[in-house]
């Protein structure tokens, strides 16, 4: 849409300039200070850019959808539920580092919403004003980590920790539990689903704080303060005023999370095991990723049928990644729906 | 629309024409592949080109990428941990020498023991990671340790999770002694481990075998001694239990029949001293060369490097090819022509 726009724009300005009418838009009076000229440059430079950007999308889809293809006929779907990763038999399925990408990013999501939304909280409502710019900065400043520090972290560190404090007590308390002694079982090395989704809860928390803060912020003074003065609480003026003021923002905010943690690569391989089995669903369990797959084992793949699998997993991670943009949109139509149903 | 195009393009061919005139001006030779000689390629090249003013630039990018760029002919040399067979390198119109000789070697982190205490063969290690043993104090590695206190600790088996030549070495030698480990698991960089963490390069692996109490890897020799990691002995092919040192790599080495082909897998070698999860690593050129004197360059290069390179070889803790190797290496060279088929000069 926001595309096409200066091309209209030309052309209202055109057909004006040739019948000699006065301009009736106000936008196009600008572009005649303008010149003509420069304006049409700058909508094919616009227009250009977009198209170039739809262009490598399909082209990308196309080379991986190519590359993949030997995988594809002699998989088809089935690769999806296949858990046999073995690349001397020439045997391969996906499911083991499907079910890691999206447990770990579901890990991820459940510890860093929660935890987003109270730092956003507490910046727009609640921390006193001294506090707000270095706490704030603090939060932004964790998003320009680079990953393989939070690997190495977790590796060296963290994994030890939570061996130690969180996975020995819990194994020592659950080992005759039935189902919950099967959830906590594994090696106790700290490595594993839990650690990686950690970590990538760590990675994505100020992404997703930030955005709320921002759209937290614009929520009109006048309509809390308002709240405030009807006598209600700091978490009413939150739950029925800020926060239907701001859903969009704040579903967009934790969509730009999940879309980080699916496609978070280097920390995830450092802490993750790289273990292509699914024995059990234990959250201690050594597992894998579609990226750390990739990252891995993608130099040494020979041509055949083990780059083609590796290239349908990147199929696979696209795909998520569109379900992912396609169920938020969804969302947020359904939430706009509600919106006029109620008024 | 169009017109948004041919500028892409016209900007594109710019930036194309860009780099094509870098790379024509400079006198360089590009190789590519194996990461585990890339420390003393490196410090070969760095040498070279105080010697000579000649650039080499090596991409350590592993064995399998090292022998994709050679077989598209980006770069002069590919560089591969795993030899080719005389077969494909006729199919290809390729050969292949080697260049040194370096070991893969098991290290382990159990409290109280030191390096070079423990004592291990084929069959359980194999065992190990099969996930057969899974408890140090099994009765199968007490028989080999008689002596030593042993701990009843959970195993925690660690490999590496990237395709690498590290790892064809190690399965190599696996399937040779272990005869489950060929029909379940088989050799290749990368397999489908029944058991085991995985860590990210020979960094990764030491990494996780010196943070994990009662775990076991492998790891190139030379991240042993940098790391002082604690390795253990291994019995070879004549039943001695031998230390990995340069040595040991040398004896292993020495059985194989260099003069007929360079593909030799130097695992479990016969000799009293020969270290059995050996190898050496390879680089690969083209037959038919576009760019003799790139051919020449690279000749020259290696030439200087099995000449006086040794020095800088044991000090990355690699082994040298002995003498008599060198001299069919070169031998081979011979049969690298250019495109109207004469032979390429050598010096």
């Amino acid at each position: 849409m926001s595309t096409t726009l200066p091309a209209n724009l030309i052309q209202i300005n055109q057909s004006a300039k040739s019948s000699g009418r006065a301009m009736t838009n106000p936008p196009s009076l600008k572009s005649a200070r303008s010149g003509p000229m420069a304006d049409r440059i700058f909508g094919w430079l616009a227009k250009g850019a977009a198209l170039f950007t739809l262009g490598m999308l399909i082209a990308i889809l196309a080379s991986l959808t190519i590359s993949a293809w030997p995988a594809i006929s002699k998989y088809g779907l089935g690769f999806l539920v296949n858990t046999t990763w073995d690349p001397v038999k020439e045997e391969f399925g996906g499911l083991v580092m499907i079910y890691g990408t999206l447990m770990t990013s579901f890990i991820a999501l459940l510890i860093a919403v929660p935890v987003s939304f109270g730092i956003a909280l507490f910046l727009t409502e609640l921390a006193p004003a001294w506090l707000k710019r270095p706490l704030g900065t603090a939060i932004e400043l964790l998003a320009a980590i680079p990953s393989i520090v939070y690997g190495m972290w977790g590796l060296l560190v963290f994994g030890p920790i939570l061996a130690t404090y969180v996975q020995q007590p819990l194994q020592a308390l659950f080992s005759d539990v039935p189902y919950l002694g099967a959830f906590v079982s594994g090696p106790p090395v700290g490595i594993g689903i839990l650690s990686a989704g950690i970590i990538l809860a760590i990675m994505i928390i100020p992404f997703i704080a930030a955005v709320m803060r921002d759209v937290f912020e614009v929520t009109p003074t006048l309509l809390k303060e308002s709240a405030y003065g009807l006598g209600a609480t700091t978490w009413e003026v939150v739950s029925t005023v800020v926060l239907p003021y701001t859903k969009a923002g704040v579903i967009g905010g934790i969509m730009l999370g999940l879309g980080r943690a699916i496609g978070e690569t280097m920390a995830v391989t450092f802490v993750i095991g790289n273990f292509n089995q699914l024995d059990s669903l234990s959250l201690f369990q050594a597992a894998n990723s579609i990226t750390s797959a990739l990252a891995n084992e993608f130099a040494e793949a020979g041509e055949g049928l083990h780059q083609a699998s590796l290239m349908y997993l990147g199929l696979v991670l696209f795909f998520i990644t569109f379900v992912v943009l396609t169920l938020s949109k969804i969302l947020l139509a359904q939430l706009k729906k509600n919106e006029g149903a109620k008024t | 629309m169009r017109t948004g195009f041919k500028l892409a393009l016209i900007s594109m061919a710019g930036i194309a024409s860009l780099s094509y005139i870098n790379l024509a001006s400079a006198q360089e030779i590009t190789g590519a592949g194996a990461s585990f000689p890339a420390p003393l390629y490196s410090k070969w090249a760095s040498e070279y080109h105080k010697a000579t003013g000649v650039k080499i630039n090596y991409q350590s990018v592993g064995s399998g990428a090292g022998i994709k760029q050679i077989d598209s002919k980006t770069v002069d040399f590919g560089a591969s941990d795993m030899p080719l067979t005389d077969e494909v390198l006729k199919a290809k119109g390729q050969i292949q020498f080697p260049t040194v000789i370096g070991g893969t070697v098991p290290v382990i982190n159990i409290k109280g023991i030191a390096p070079g205490q423990m004592k291990l063969d084929g069959q359980v290690l194999g065992d190990i990671y099969l996930g057969k043993i899974t408890k140090w104090n099994d009765a199968a590695i007490k028989a080999l340790n008689p002596g030593l206190a042993l701990p009843d600790a959970t195993i925690a088996p660690v490999r590496r999770a990237d395709g690498s030549g590290t790892t064809f070495n190690f399965t190599n030698y696996l399937s040779r002694v272990h005869s489950e480990w060929k029909a379940k698991v088989g050799e290749g960089t990368a397999v489908n481990w029944p058991v085991g963490a995985g860590g990210k390069g020979n960094e990764g692996v030491a990494a996780f075998v010196n943070r994990l109490p009662n775990s076991i890897g492998y790891v190139e020799y030379s991240y042993v001694k940098q790391n002082k990691m604690t390795y253990t002995l291994l019995k070879n092919k004549d039943g001695a239990f031998v230390a990995p040192d340069e040595d040991a790599f040398k004896a292993a080495a020495a059985g194989a029949d260099w003069n007929k082909s360079f593909y030799q897998l130097i695992t479990d070698q016969p000799g009293k001293k020969a270290w059995p999860i050996s190898t050496a690593t390879f680089i690969l050129m083209h037959i038919k060369q576009d760019k003799p004197a790139n051919a020449t360059e690279t000749f020259k290069f290696f030439t200087w490097a099995y000449k006086n390179g040794d020095k800088f070889a044991s000090d990355l803790d690699y082994v040298a090819m002995p003498n008599n190797v060198i001299g069919s290496i070169e031998k081979a060279w011979s049969h690298v022509t250019d495109a109207a088929g004469k032979p390429v000069a050598l010096k």
